[in-house]
């Protein structure tokens, strides 16, 4: 179970299975089947709020027999039910079909085999010996194999559906690849419609001499009204559907603004419910008590859209926290939101005394202009003429804080590191092999090229917020050293 | 009669049936349309050039060259398919099709070449020196088996693609059979390229006949028209004439109709190509049942529509209103640096600015608006300036905005309960 989570937690994390290094057999099969319990648990939704687009896609269809055209390309966000209708159709037809995801697909070979196999309905398995996966290395082969499979499985006349997902893959691939099943009707001589699916537009595929071009559709996304319609769906069957429509709209008032995808927000939604039925449960709330209960929830929901939405945590960390806080029964960590993400802190790191303050020579080095070091560093700094300054506001694209770090040579960040430091330090090998520890850990970051031995340049890698906080840490202003907050 | 009469709504059934697989058919790019457009000299001049090569024993080569759409294919299978139609020629006349998007090289091509001539068993485990030796071992074959020389028509879709092969081997080889009188042959290449020529190599060119045929579109509107109804009517051999008749007449009272006149012409405007029209057609005509069983102006209508949509708009519309945020500081980035490329942390500035200014807005955390900015990335409505492989940090990485201004204006008009202050800062110029 804890695989299981945590593999669909980076499934949803990155969007992109990576299978690179799982080879074809059980564990392929594995991560596979684990696709496939998503989807099925979609089923609940029977085809809600799609009934124009699964009209179009049956008229286009046809019957079993009928010609159909080459390919279709149907576009839309992510968790529009593009894949979902497309299956669910082809599922109700009963017809000839395989669907292919194109990331897990990511050499013209496995995707090639994986069509021929997944329409033969000969999966490799211990009783066959892994033996009966049919080899198909170029696209002529593809071609003629296709053909055989069709016949033998008996669908000459019938159309057969294969469908791509995540197509914008293709165009990674070989460059016939995409052209090719476009048309491969024609080169096959089969009556085959390919189905192309992506949430990137048809524009953006278009390359060189063109191609057959497929019959775009696209899939609009739901509107809110849709979205609480199909989160309905997943009401738990001891409570009321008011009272979940209830939860709903709370919580989308939270993540709607930042995230329309439906997946995400059914997620986080069945994720956050348990917090809100909680004082009900321990009897300190009844389920009319709506104000109470949205008190209770919202620093939740909140809290819950910094750490889970952006994956920081993983679900299970996310709830083992949830049970932690309300075992200990401390409110008081539930109303401050620091709390929560100092313990998830992005970049808390302890570092040594001397490579906090290497660090935030770094800082100033890479974010300041060179020439204003002597107003910083010497004794006797005049101020700054007001030439100067009116320069440094003419322009904010000028601010070298949204232009990103600039490379220092090693020389400059050490004669900052002295001048910064209070009291003598002798240069020491101990204080150089801090450096590159600094650069292991990617806090800086080496530039290559240029002399490697007598000076190396740097960058400085940390953000804004980070070096203010290690700065805290060592009790040094950091702010007053910035040309670009002068 | 009186089976006629018990079944009148059967029938009709059946007939929408089989006016369906007909018309898809034809919508599809299947079957040879009934009566072709234009063309005529040029298909006069490939059926001579073939001929000959199946009756005299004359070898040729010859391009055909058009617009991708233009009838390349079709013009090749109605000559093939009427010098079949003669018996005695059907017998000697062999063909081999060939698709650039099929054999990537030359390996491939020549045991496609042995396959379609089926050749695999003469050939067997024979080990042959050279291509050129084995294409004439395969040449020589043919003429072996039968009494008389067979002549092969070689088909080259794609041509183009063959001429990036290495040393283009196999396009030398055909050329040079063309030339020298080995074996009959006619080679048939197919490219949408017109600068095709310019891709050969000199001793390929210089074995090549230099016949090209253009196949350019030069139809009127009135000739798009009659595409149009002759594509939709039902050809003489289909089984119910009155039904037929009712058809094709309503057919013919649609092309007058101005709305339909309006889409057609607005489509010929956009490209002359008949395959935009078949896409046009195909809904409509799908949609046909029993309940709707003619075609309406308002199927054409609703057709075009779907047709016409914007797609990066359509897109605009389902994204989330953070991310209309940043879509919005984007199109003012571009604007006040005059579409010079902007990163994140600009992005975010901008954003920044304008969210202090109204409190009424949620005010979100830096990695959240990162995660909706990397969605637009995705999206490819951004694209960064560099390959994915630089080294600098995502923050800073300078992107550039693929959305217009005039579509991000046309989003906001019809993005759903769009607040009024966005509306009123994507319209205003740069926040002060």
């Amino acid at each position: 179970m804890e695989v299981h989570t945590t593999i669909l937690g980076i499934l949803q994390q990155t969007r992109i299975a990576k299978i690179e290094k799982v080879k074809i057999g059980g564990d392929f099969i594995y991560l596979y089947s684990i696709w496939e319990s998503v989807t099925d648990d979609q089923k609940m939704s029977e085809l809600v709020c799609r009934k124009l687009q699964q009209e179009t896609l049956l008229a286009l269809f046809g019957e079993r027999e009928a010609v159909t055209i080459p390919s279709i390309f149907i576009y839309g966000h992510t968790g529009t039910g593009k894949s979902y209708t497309v299956k669910n159709i082809l599922e109700n037809l009963q017809a000839p079909h395989v669907i292919i995801d194109c990331v897990e697909c990511f050499t013209t070979k496995l995707l090639f085999e994986r069509i021929l196999g997944g329409l033969s309905r000969k999966v490799p398995s211990p009783e066959n010996d892994y033996t009966c996966q049919i080899r198909c290395e170029n696209m002529n082969d593809f071609a003629r194999l296709l053909k055989q499979v069709i016949t033998d499985i008996g669908c000459e006349s019938e159309t057969v559906y294969i469908i791509l997902d995540k197509a914008e893959r293709l165009r990674e691939m070989d460059a016939n690849i995409l052209p090719a099943f476009l048309r491969l009707q024609e080169l096959t001589g089969c009556n085959i419609c390919v189905l192309l699916l992506s949430e990137i537009v048809w524009e953006k595929f278009r390359f060189g001499t063109g191609y057959l071009e497929p019959y775009i559709l696209h899939f609009p996304d739901y509107t809110k009204d849709q979205i609480l319609k199909i989160l309905q769906l997943d009401v738990p069957s001891n409570y009321s559907e008011d009272f979940y429509g209830n939860y709903l709209s709370l919580s989308l008032s939270v993540f709607y603004t930042a995230c329309r995808d439906l997946t995400e927000l059914r997620h986080l939604a069945k994720l956050n419910f348990k917090k809100y039925i909680e004082p009900i449960e321990s009897g300190e709330a009844t389920v009319e008590d709506t104000r109470k209960l949205w008190r209770n929830i919202e620093p939740h929901l909140k809290r819950a859209l910094q750490t889970v939405y952006l994956r920081e945590i993983s679900s299970s960390q996310w709830e083992r926290m949830q049970e932690k806080h309300a075992d200990n029964g401390d409110k008081s960590s539930l109303t401050s939101s620091g709390n929560i993400s100092a313990m998830v802190s992005r970049s808390n790191m302890e570092l040594p005394f001397y490579s906090k303050y290497l660090l935030i020579a770094a800082y100033i080095a890479s974010y300041n202009p060179a020439k204003s070091d002597r107003r910083f560093f010497s004794k006797n700094c005049g101020r700054l003429s007001s030439r100067m300054k009116k320069n440094a506001k003419k322009t904010e694209r000028t601010s070298s804080q949204l232009l990103g770090p600039k490379p220092f040579p090693l020389d400059r960040l050490m004669a900052i590191f002295y001048s910064i430091m209070e009291g003598r330090i002798t240069p020491s090998a101990h204080i150089f092999s801090q450096i590159s520890s600094l650069v292991t850990l990617q806090l800086l970051g080496h530039i290559q090229g240029g002399d490697l031995l007598d000076s190396p340049k740097y960058k400085c890698l940390v953000s804004f917020d980070g070096i203010k906080s290690i700065a805290r840490t060592v009790g040094f202003d950091i702010v007053r050293y910035l040309f670009d907050f002068i | 009669m009186s089976k006629r009469k018990s079944t009148s709504t059967l029938s009709l059934l059946e007939n929408i049936k089989a006016t369906q697989q007909i018309l898809r058919k034809q919508l599809c790019g299947q079957s040879l349309p009934h009566n072709m457009y234009g063309f005529e000299k040029e298909r006069s001049h490939l059926f001579e050039l073939v001929k000959r090569t199946a009756t005299l024993g004359e070898s040729n080569s010859v391009l055909l060259v058009g617009p991708r759409g233009s009838g390349k294919t079709m013009l090749l299978k109605s000559v093939l398919q009427e010098l079949k139609s003669q018996t005695e020629l059907s017998e000697i006349l062999l063909e081999v099709h060939l698709n650039g998007l099929l054999q990537t090289d030359d390996r491939i091509a020549l045991k496609e070449i042995t396959r379609q001539l089926q050749l695999e068993n003469t050939v067997g485990d024979k080990v042959f020196g050279s291509f050129a030796e084995n294409l004439q071992f395969l040449l020589d074959a043919l003429k072996r088996g039968g009494q008389e020389t067979k002549s092969i028509v070689f088909i080259l879709d794609e041509f183009d693609l063959f001429a990036h092969h290495k040393n283009q081997t196999l396009l030398y080889n055909l050329f040079d059979v063309s030339q020298s009188r080995q074996a009959p042959i006619c080679v048939i290449g197919l490219t949408c390229r017109l600068d095709v020529i310019e891709l050969l190599e000199k001793r390929v060119k210089s074995r090549f006949s230099h016949r090209q045929i253009h196949l350019l579109s030069d139809i009127k509107f009135e000739g798009y028209l009659g595409q149009f109804v002759s594509c939709l009517s039902l050809p003489d051999t289909f089984q119910d004439k009155t039904y037929r008749k009712q058809w094709n007449t309503s057919i013919q009272a649609l092309a007058k109709e101005d709305s339909v006149r309006d889409i057609l012409r607005k489509l010929y405007q956009k490209s002359k190509d008949l395959r935009t029209l078949h896409s046009l057609l195909v809904l409509p005509l799908c949609r046909i049942c029993e309940n709707h069983p003619q075609l309406e102006a308002v199927d054409l209508v609703d057709s075009s529509r779907y047709l016409t949509q914007d797609s990066k708009a359509a897109m605009l519309h389902g994204i989330s209103v953070l991310e209309l945020c940043l879509v919005i500081s984007m199109k003012h980035l571009t604007e006040l640096y005059e579409g010079e490329p902007f990163n994140f942390e600009m992005v975010y500035n901008e954003y920044r600015k304008y969210a202090q200014r109204r409190s009424s807005m949620q005010i979100f955390e830096k990695p959240v608006i990162m995660k909706a900015f990397e969605h637009l990335i995705a999206l490819e409505l951004v694209r960064p300036m560099d390959g994915s492989s630089s080294r600098t940090q995502k923050e800073y990485r300078l992107l550039c905005s693929l959305i217009d201004s005039t579509q991000v204006e046309d989003s906001l008009q019809t993005y759903p309960g769009c607040p009024t202050d966005i509306r009123q800062w994507a319209a205003s110029g740069v926040v002060g």
